[in-house]
């Protein structure tokens, strides 16, 4: 496996799609590639980081509008 | 894979019955949606427009819309993905309008090459999460996925931060699932490329 096609598989790994003999050859090249191995690693990281800390709150003064709106405009449909 | 489902053994999504009493005119029903997917919602417009205001005026527009549209969801996917498509929509929509010169879509900036060949192989700190304040971390982050094309920081945010599968992003934004793919590549390896730069293990200073 080269570092081109390690990174072909990189979404497929991360989405736990990847079939066992692909993983095998990922494995065995990030073993032997510092470079992948960081990308991996760090990949991951960049996606638990995201994952893990919520950048948006709503506001709780959004939050009472929003629902006299639909409430509002949601009672004359039917 | 067995290609036919037995009945009983999928389970049953409790939106199905919430959908079904709002089709109804229970607008308590509805409301009940709008409290589970609102912030979901709320950050999804956010992140695309990078505009409190108009993430608000998004979220709003989508659940009314939602509402008037409720016949038209047939429950082929979740109530969920319909929702965030409807407010993938109108976020590009306001992009749109925003950004007069220049269309934005979700073909945008595919072509750069930035970021498909990562660069930085720097190591990073064991908890890079650790060296920041949460308010410090946030706007580190924030930052770094503003610095995105809007088609990759949408594909992901859907994905990665909404956590929705490869097919329900593909769904919810109308690309195919290749589509989806390559450019979570991109956008997973630029955010990567960027953020390095914070977390990056500093090579003098560090105790043996
Ligand atoms: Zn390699």
């Amino acid at each position: 496996m080269t570092c081109t096609d390690f990174l072909s598989q990189l979404t497929d790994y991360f989405d736990g799609q990847i079939s066992p003999e692909l993983l095998e050859e990922v494995r065995a090249h990030t073993a032997t590639c510092p470079h992948c191995e960081v990308v991996l690693d760090t990949t991951s990281k960049t996606i638990s980081v995201y994952r893990d800390n919520e950048l948006y709150e709503l506001s709780n003064e959004f939050r009472e509008r929003l629902h006299t709106a639909i409430m509002t405009k949601c009672r004359p449909c039917k | 894979m067995p290609a036919i489902q037995s009945p009983g053994t999928e389970e049953i999504h409790p939106d199905v019955a919430l959908v079904a009493r709002a089709k109804e005119g229970d607008t308590a029903a509805f409301e009940q949606l709008v409290r589970q997917y609102e912030r979901q919602i709320f950050r999804v417009a956010q992140h695309i427009t990078q505009n409190r205001e108009d993430a608000e005026d998004i979220t709003q527009d989508a659940f009314l819309k939602a509402y008037e549209k409720l016949d038209q969801f047939q429950g082929n996917s979740k109530f969920s993905t319909w929702l965030v498509r409807i407010a993938v929509n109108e976020s590009l929509m306001r992009l749109r309008k925003r950004k007069t010169s220049k269309t934005v879509s979700m073909d945008e900036d595919v072509q750069t090459e930035e970021g498909s060949i990562p660069r930085d192989f720097a190591e990073w700190r064991p908890n890079p999460e650790q060296n920041y304040g949460q308010a410090e971390l946030a706007d580190i982050l924030r930052k770094t996925i503003q610095g995105l094309p809007p088609g990759f920081r949408t594909v992901f945010t859907l994905r990665d931060i909404e956590n929705l599968s490869t097919e329900e992003t593909a769904e919810a934004l109308g690309l195919s699932v290749p589509a989806v793919k390559s450019r979570l590549l991109r956008a997973r390896l630029q955010l990567r490329e960027r953020l390095s730069r914070h977390f990056r293990q500093k090579k003098e200073g560090l105790p043996a």
